[in-house]
């Protein structure tokens, strides 16, 4: 191991880590928007639910990598595509903000995240359809009891609870993504990944760049797995087994009273 | 039962270990010498090159073909023992590994579009959006020479020459005669040129192309100059060349 030289290039890796939590947090955000409506139309059978299905579908079924290549290098073929405004902002927006941030396919980090928020938002439905199905029908026959209208129902009572049932997965679903992200380093992005890469290209080794990309990988796991245990411990707090109290001179048979455990 | 799968499944490992005197790394995207065709086979004038050389040598050589930025470290760590891949000798590539003699020499160039109107220069390159393949002498020619240009790295050439063509990158700097055979002169290529004359900096881009083995394995750095030598005298060489090339590919 050839510390100095990762030392070296360390500005890189700076560089690297912002591009790999910019792309993975911008995509699971757009993801979760495209999510929503498409796990409330797949639970609820809605107009729309066999399109949001096949969404699904082709988006679980292929790997991430093929994706982001069909949207890079794919639609870059077609002469349609690069004389539309898909590939660049329409002149008469001029040097504008708007401008800028136009979601152009004809730069690297739009196309990345393009795909990763397709991609995401494919396995975010899929994660959220299945805190929706285990939402207890109780909880909504007590809202429409309570007389919420359909729209309150959901907003107010099944999205929080399917939610918050759902927040185990969606850990999983950050780190998921966060890994997936190095799929951008193949595409002329200098995530954490490319910095590594080009660390190793540039000094003939083959270890010093990919360890210190896994290195700084593990960091950000490890920060996402800390804060999603806080997050869970709080919002997940009702469905906890409380401590049994064994305190004073209460009689062990009634140890169970206040918890689950009697039910 | 279980057993007998197992044993199955470990001969298979252990046939993929073949009995091959040499195994040469090779790249596979870099047209015309090095390139995969729809049959899965690798062919290009640096596999003949290297068929001529084991020839020469009395040996048998398998090609293991593998990423170009990983290629050197494949040497070193013996997936390997010598890189015949259109590799530039530089005094960089020499702190990790040792080169035969060149075995040809081409000099790199910018392609662009057709009347782009582009110019070779730094100063005219500059705010310019280039395509190089990581770990190249191109990359470091650029980031050293061209400082005022935004770079774009790619794992192989080709996805230089799609970003090109679709428009990402202004220019493409690589070897001329890859860049010429490996696209230029294809469908691909309608609409681009070169720009500009040849690059040639003796700190960047060296001798020309060698072949590259470990540090420490001068007997076979020592065969394969001799091989070099005999494919040369022999008109092996020449007739290898003339299948790819009009020109005299081994320079002066």
């Amino acid at each position: 191991m050839n510390f100095e030289i990762i030392a070296a290039a360390w500005p890189m890796f700076a560089k690297g880590v912002w591009i790999t939590l910019h792309l993975t947090v911008l995509a699971l955000a757009v993801g979760f928007v495209i999510a929503l409506p498409a796990a409330l139309s797949l639970h609820q059978k809605g107009r729309f639910h066999r399109v949001w299905g096949a969404y699904v579908y082709v988006f679980r079924g292929t790997p991430l990598l093929v994706q982001t290549y069909l949207i890079y290098y794919g639609l870059s073929q077609f002469d349609w595509v690069r004389s539309s405004y898909l590939w660049g902002a329409p002149a008469f927006l001029g040097d504008s903000w708007l401008a800028g941030v136009w979601p152009s396919l004809k730069s690297a980090w739009w196309c990345a995240l393009i795909a990763f928020s397709l991609n995401s938002g494919a396995y975010q439905a899929e994660i959220l359809r299945g805190g929706l199905s285990v939402v207890p029908k109780g909880e909504i026959e007590g809202a429409k009891s309570l007389g919420l209208n359909p729209s309150q129902v959901t907003r107010l009572v099944l999205l929080p609870s399917a939610l918050r049932r759902a927040l185990p997965q969606y850990g999983n679903e950050i780190v998921f993504m966060l890994h997936g992200s190095v799929v951008a380093s193949v595409i002329t992005i200098q995530d954490i990944l490319g910095a590594g890469r080009t660390l190793n290209a540039r000094h003939y080794v083959a270890y010093e760049g990919f360890l210190t990309a896994a290195a700084l990988y593990m960091a950000i796991t490890f920060a996402v797995v800390w804060a999603f245990r806080q997050v869970e411990r709080r919002y997940l707090r009702h469905l906890n087994i409380r401590p049994v109290r064994t305190k004073g001179a209460q009689a062990p048979g009634l140890a169970g009273i206040g918890g689950v455990a009697l039910r | 039962m279980k057993r007998l799968v197992l044993a199955a499944a470990l001969a298979g490992f252990a046939t993929t270990a073949t009995a091959a005197d040499l195994k040469i790394c090779v790249e596979g995207a870099y047209p015309p010498f090095s390139e995969v065709t729809p049959s899965g086979e690798i062919v290009g004038f640096d596999i003949d090159i290297a068929n001529a050389l084991c020839g020469a040598m009395g040996k048998s050589c398998e090609m293991v073909q593998t990423e170009w930025d990983g290629i050197i470290p494949a040497l070193i760590e013996g997936k390997c023992d010598a890189i015949i891949a259109s590799m530039s000798i530089t005094e960089e590539r020499k702190k990790a590994v040792d080169f035969t003699e060149k075995y040809y020499y081409t000099p790199a160039k910018f392609i662009g579009r057709e009347g782009a109107g582009l110019s070779d220069t730094p100063e005219g390159m500059k705010g310019k959006v280039v395509g190089v393949q990581r770990g190249t002498i191109h990359q470091d020619y650029m980031e050293g020479k061209f400082p005022g240009v935004e770079l774009r790295l790619y794992g192989t050439q080709d996805e230089a020459y799609l970003d090109l063509q679709a428009g990402r990158v202004d220019a493409v700097v690589a070897d001329s005669v890859a860049m010429d055979y490996g696209f230029l002169r294809t469908d691909a290529g309608k609409g681009f040129a070169f720009f500009g004359g040849d690059h040639y900096d003796p700190a960047f881009h060296g001798p020309g192309a060698g072949i590259a083995v470990r540090k420490d394995d001068d007997a076979l750095e020592a065969a394969l100059n001799k091989a070099i030598k005999d494919i040369r005298a022999s008109g092996e060489y020449t007739a290898i060349a003339n299948k790819y090339f009009d020109f005299d590919v081994y320079g002066s």
